[in-house]
């Protein structure tokens, strides 16, 4: 009864402040004790910082069981100026909720199998120094993204947001003297919060429409307003809606800010999985559903929305499949299921949109820290055979024209790795399976041509699945690396097991007719419909997956490449292959529309505006000499009877400076300096005595 | 009431104590007159404390006012009239701060006549005070241009190569602004019959035409000084030369001169002409926010790239101030504090490096985390604040100005804080540009392989503008409670005057 009562009083709530305290404290008791305790301590309390954190939010989920409506935990004041009123505050409801259970729960995970994955890293990277390093910013990370899911305003969750975006710019550039020309990752780390900013613009701009419309920023008041008005600022809406959208196009790596997604691959696998694939890119979807009152009244953007993430689902699938870098095509699958998601909330199927946020961060988490264990597993093999000094020249261990047959080798990878592609894949039951079918159904009923769209861009995820876990696992190996490969310890394969088990059971959390997830977030988006299970595009999904995977066999798996020969596509598709290859050149189209036209923008007003122009002709030649000649003539021509001397040694003085000016050194400090105020004084009399007399 | 001890004249003439002291030691006990320096500036700043103990923070009126008769000429007084309110107590307060924290810098920077840098330091420091609690406009005055003498010989003697151009430069430039303000401050007391701007304030009654031309005229003082676009030719030169304690204070306090001008005298004296010239104003602070981001990024030099930030982050502020509402003047009277702070923060960084290898060039530096990790990392943060992140103090204060701006009546299109917002863009590029240059990519050049990491000297200068970037960024209501009452103030009487304009 009592135990009861505290499950299901409020009491538990007051707790969730700890969700953002504990990674904090664990950030800075590594930060004071990290390097001096050793790598065991700092991986013990920075995942079991973010463990507690885990069961804070289960405990906001036992709270929540007994008041679904929720709780706002106030914290401390922030902002308080003329109208604008923003406070430190845990919004506990069951929308963040689900974003808390699922990124605390994934980083944990990845936590744990970070130990094991930067104990190497920073040996083969030779600086191991460097490991307190890494969990500082990934406890920082958890923070910051925690911020971000439990604020109850715009501009808290725009602290959390800008806070991630930070953590991830630390982490790609975490070694920063690596990379291409040495400077690869610090140029991806910048580019990353770049474009982040961007969209960061867009998410200003939106707060301040909203703020002067609404006259408030915070969530409840300004969805409340915003539905009293309704259609009467329904211009409004669609200008702030539009602005959002920016912001989450640059979070969530959407047409046109995505550029920096694949770049941030130059982070340590764990990273990857962890901001780059499960929980940070996934904000941008998390926001438009938080926001969805402001969306629904505003048809135009979501429209709008349904095209950037159809489109984006579409354009980074071609892009995958002809990508050769393990993490590369993951990295573009990435961008392409968030398209999904992206999607799935312009639709208004807000409920599969998280629910394939959630399954997707299971399996693309499995899928980045699996490939993490190949590329280690490969270095392994690089590293034995360089100890032989049979290795010579460039290696690169994420190519997988360098991998294959590792089934043999790593079986436990191979299991894992096997599982997330096919959940990626949609195969049936499995996490993707229905995450995905549930947007594809929604797109069926709303928009045929979207379903084409979405359809397509199934086809290629599971392609390139196809075609990623045959090169890699099948064949023989094409590299001596490859053939020395060897599996991984327990503290990375053991997570990579648990990931696996969510990626099989995932789709339990929102089975047609049982609907759990709907139910559970019912009370927060209260319009949500539910598209009905539709067998017929169930069936013609789960069709769409088996033939791709076939025509994958086909081409990689019946004949498995051979070292040093090309992709059997590559042939086939032609120069559109060429295209994919390269991404369709949207780096080098950026590059030449802006990137170039700033840097020349900012010399030019640099060098020739401001110092040329400006500095050295028009002040230090016209005024100066105007200056000059302006003294002389006060010196000969102007005279005052009551202050005749004093204003010849005004004179003299100011034409002195003038010469000083041009000679830049006289050494004369002193004198100068008496002149001056000798001016002053002489400047000021004459003043007064003017209004005097 | 009207002591002669109270507060405010210790905190503005204490340091004279510590001139006299100074002046009495021979020149040759380096060790004795920096320690007399340094411990003079703390007990400034324990009595800077003193009196924001004592600061009443629901008045909005000036507080712990002095005023006596100090010149009588004819029928004029010029008096000696000081006082403390919300707009100047936090710049006190900076003034104060920074100025122990510039002295601490020169430790091994100033090996050269330690004593005149030391007695003019605190010289300055008299002057800088002097100008945020001056009621009497000739008094104000005759500290404003008393700042520009120490800062003149700080300049002059302990610059860098072209130390004696800059220092005349900036002796000249802000002598020709001065001029006019002074020309106006004669005319107002001719008319008026007094220099006191409360006084002038409760007055009021200029017509606009008029008034058009005394703002006019003070703005030209302090639009040099800001600097807005495009006054600010003195700078680059001014900072690149100054040695670092001369840049620290520079950035931190004299240009919020300027800024603090605008906001005293400007808008309560002429608001009506305040209300026309708002949009003008801040199609300035627009071009100045993008022209000093986007000229930074072009740099070459460190410590020219910070010094055309200013430009920009100072085009905030100004932008901020002529929003003319409560968020604005607010925000852009914090970021005048952040500025000081993170700029301040940013030079003293600066000289850090310059001490150890003596250039400023980017192409000098690379990969410099690996060997000086705790420098690196507080520069970090220092440039995070300055780019404004959530979280440390900088995106309060550009947050609540672009916020103010973008509904501002006043600016009158939200055109302005959209555009300037773009600087938030371009602040990130040249920020991290900076960042990625000197710390970023491999450590490839042989100076840098054996650089020395900061000693505890270097984090104690730092130290206490790091706590104040988190303090204001994590919880900014004290701040803000000290200066509401006082904005709200003359944000009520900019309103009604402009009401009555019309």
């Amino acid at each position: 009864m009592l135990l009861r009562e505290v499950v299901q009083g409020w009491g538990l709530f007051a707790y969730a402040p700890l969700i953002v305290g504990l990674p904090i404290l664990g950030l800075l008791i590594n930060m004071v004790l990290g390097r001096r305790l050793g790598e065991r301590f700092t991986a013990i309390v920075a995942s079991g910082a973010v463990g507690l954190s885990f069961v804070v939010a289960c405990l906001q989920l036992a709270a929540l069981l007994g008041h679904p409506e929720g709780a706002r935990v106030p914290v401390a004041d922030w902002i308080t100026v003329g109208g604008l009123d923003v406070a430190w505050a845990i919004k506990v409801d069951t929308l963040s909720a689900t974003m808390m259970l699922m990124v605390t729960g994934v980083s944990t995970l990845i936590h744990i199998y970070a130990y094991g994955y930067m104990h190497e890293d920073v040996r083969l990277n030779g600086d191991p120094g460097r490991f307190t390093r890494f969990f500082v910013y990934f406890n920082l990370f958890v923070a910051a993204m925690m911020i971000l899911v439990s604020g109850d305003s715009f501009l808290t969750l725009f602290v959390g947001w800008e806070g991630v975006g930070l953590c991830s710019y630390l982490l790609i550039g975490f070694w920063f003297e690596k990379g291409k020309d040495g400077i690869g990752n610090a140029l991806a780390a910048k580019k990353a919060f770049i474009v982040n900013r961007i969209g960061d613009l867009g998410f200003l701009l939106a707060m301040f429409l909203t703020f002067w419309t609404f006259k408030s920023l915070q969530f409840d008041r300004v969805f409340e307003s915003a539905q009293a008005l309704g259609a009467a600022a329904g211009g409004t809406i669609t200008v702030i809606t539009l602005f959002l959208l920016v912001g989450a196009a640059g979070k969530s790596a959407q047409i046109p800010l995505y550029v920096w997604l694949p770049d941030a691959m130059a982070g340590p696998t764990p990273v990857s999985a962890l901001i780059h694939a499960a929980t940070m890119v996934t904000a941008g979807i998390y926001m438009i559903v938080r926001t969805h009152v402001l969306f629904q009244l505003a048809p135009i953007s979501s429209n709008i929305v349904v095209i950037i993430g159809a489109a984006t689902a579409f354009f980074a699938a071609t892009i995958a499949v002809a990508q050769f870098d393990i993490k590369k095509v993951l990295a573009y699958s990435t961008i392409s299921q968030l398209g999904f998601m992206i999607a799935a909330v312009g639709m208004g199927a807000y409920v599969a949109g998280m629910f394939h946020l959630v399954a997707h961060a299971f399996f693309k988490a499995l899928l980045f820290l699996g490939s993490g264990s190949v590329i280690q597993g490969i270095e392994h093999g690089h590293h034995a055979v360089a100890g032989h000094g049979e290795a010579s020249g460039h290696f690169d261990p994420q190519d997988m024209r360098n991998m294959g047959g590792l089934r043999g080798r790593m079986r436990v990878t191979f299991w894992v790795y096997l599982i997330g592609a096919l959940a990626l894949a949609g195969i049936p039951p499995l996490a993707g399976f229905f995450s995905k079918d549930e947007i594809l159904a929604s797109s069926a009923s709303t928009n045929i041509v979207v379903y084409v769209v979405l359809a397509a861009a199934a086809l290629m995820t599971a392609f390139y699945m196809g075609r990623q876990v045959l090169m890699v696992f099948f064949g023989s190996p094409r590299s001596e690396a490859a053939a020395h490969a060897h599996e991984n310890p327990p503290i990375m394969t053991v997570p990579l097991m648990v990931l696996a088990g969510l990626s099989i059971l995932g789709g339990a959390l929102n089975l047609p007719g049982v609907d759990t997830l709907g139910r559970w977030l019912e009370h927060v988006l209260e319009s949500a419909h539910a598209v009905p299970f539709n067998p017929l595009v169930a069936a013609l999904s789960t069709a769409i997956a088996l033939l791709a995977i076939g025509l994958a066999w086909l081409l990689y798996g019946r004949k498995p490449l051979l070292e040093n020969q090309p992709d059997p596509l590559a042939r086939d598709l032609g120069p559109a292959f060429v295209g994919m290859q390269h991404k369709w050149w949207v780096d080098e189209l950026y590059d030449f529309l802006v990137v170039r036209r700033y840097v020349w923008l900012a010399g030019f007003l640099a060098n020739t505006i401001d110092w040329s122009f400006w500095h050295n002709w028009f002040h230090d030649r016209v005024i100066a000499q105007s200056f000059r000649a302006g003294t002389r003539w006060m010196a000969e021509s102007f005279d005052l009877p009551v202050i005749d001397g004093a204003s010849a040694r005004l004179a003299e003085w100011t034409r002195s400076t003038a010469e000083g000016l041009r000679r830049l050194q006289t050494g004369r400090v002193r004198n100068y300096g008496i002149y001056i105020l000798a001016g002053l004084v002489v400047m000021m009399g004459y003043f007064l005595l003017r209004s005097l007399s | 009431m009207n002591s002669w001890f109270s507060i405010l004249n210790m905190v503005a003439f204490f340091p004279l104590v510590g001139i006299l002291v100074i002046l009495l030691l021979p020149r040759e006990r380096i060790s004795l007159i920096r320690w007399t320096a340094l411990i003079t500036s703390l007990i400034t700043f324990g009595l800077s404390l003193v009196m924001l103990a004592q600061f009443d923070r629901s008045n909005p009126d000036l507080q712990m006012v002095v005023r006596a008769p100090w010149i009588q000429v004819g029928t004029w007084t010029i008096e000696y009239h000081i006082g403390i309110d919300g707009l100047s107590i936090l710049l006190v307060l900076l003034t104060t701060l920074l100025t122990p924290i510039s002295i601490l810098s020169t430790w091994t920077a100033i090996e050269e006549r330690v004593k005149e840098f030391m007695a003019f330091f605190l010289l300055l420091e008299v002057g800088m005070v002097g100008v945020f609690l001056a009621q009497d406009l000739f008094l104000f005055y005759v500290f404003w241009e008393f700042t520009l003498v120490p800062m003149y010989f700080l300049i002059g003697i302990w610059g860098g190569p072209r130390r004696m151009y800059a220092a005349i430069k900036f002796f000249l430039y802000t002598m020709a602004g001065s001029i006019l303000m002074l020309l106006a401050i004669v005319w107002l007391a001719l008319q008026m019959g007094t220099f006191s701007v409360p006084d002038l304030i409760a007055r009021g009654g200029i017509p606009l035409n008029i008034q058009t031309w005394l703002f006019l005229a003070f703005a030209a003082a302090f639009a040099i000084k800001v600097p807005m676009w495009p006054l600010h030719s003195w700078l680059p030169d001014a900072h690149v030369e100054a040695p670092t304690a001369g840049s620290v204070i520079l950035a931190g306090v004299l240009l919020k001169m300027g800024t603090y001008g605008f906001l005293r005298f400007n808008i309560p004296l002429f608001p009506e002409a305040t209300v026309r010239f708002a949009p003008w104003i801040a199609g300035l602070a627009v071009i100045g926010i993008l022209y000093g981001a986007a000229v930074s990024y072009a740099q070459r030099d460190v410590k020219k790239l910070v010094a055309y930030s200013s430009v920009s982050h100072l085009g905030f502020v100004m932008l901020g101030l002529f929003a003319l509402n409560p968020q604005g003047i607010q925000g852009g009277l914090l970021q005048m504090i952040n500025h000081g702070l993170s700029t301040g923060a940013l030079f003293l960084a600066v000289g850090m490096i310059y001490e150890r290898r003596h250039t400023r060039e980017f192409d000098a530096f690379g990969g410099l985390w690996k060997v000086m990790p705790v420098y690196a990392a507080l520069t970090l943060i220092i440039t995070l604040s300055s780019m404004g992140l959530p979280g440390l103090n900088g995106f309060v204060g550009e947050f609540t100005i672009l916020l103010g701006a973008f509904g501002s009546q006043a600016i009158g299109s939200p055109w302005f804080a959209g555009l300037a917002a773009i600087g938030v863009i371009l602040a990130a590029v040249y920020l991290l540009y900076m960042f990625q240059r000197m710390f970023m990519g491999p450590l490839d050049k042989e100076e840098n392989k054996r650089l020395k990491d900061l000693g505890w000297r270097e984090v104690v200068t730092l130290a206490p503008l790091l706590i104040l970037i988190f303090w204001i960024g994590l919880y900014p209501a004290p701040f803000f409670n000290l200066i509401s009452p006082s904005v709200g103030k003359l944000v009520a009487a900019v309103q009604t005057a402009a009401l009555a304009a019309h």
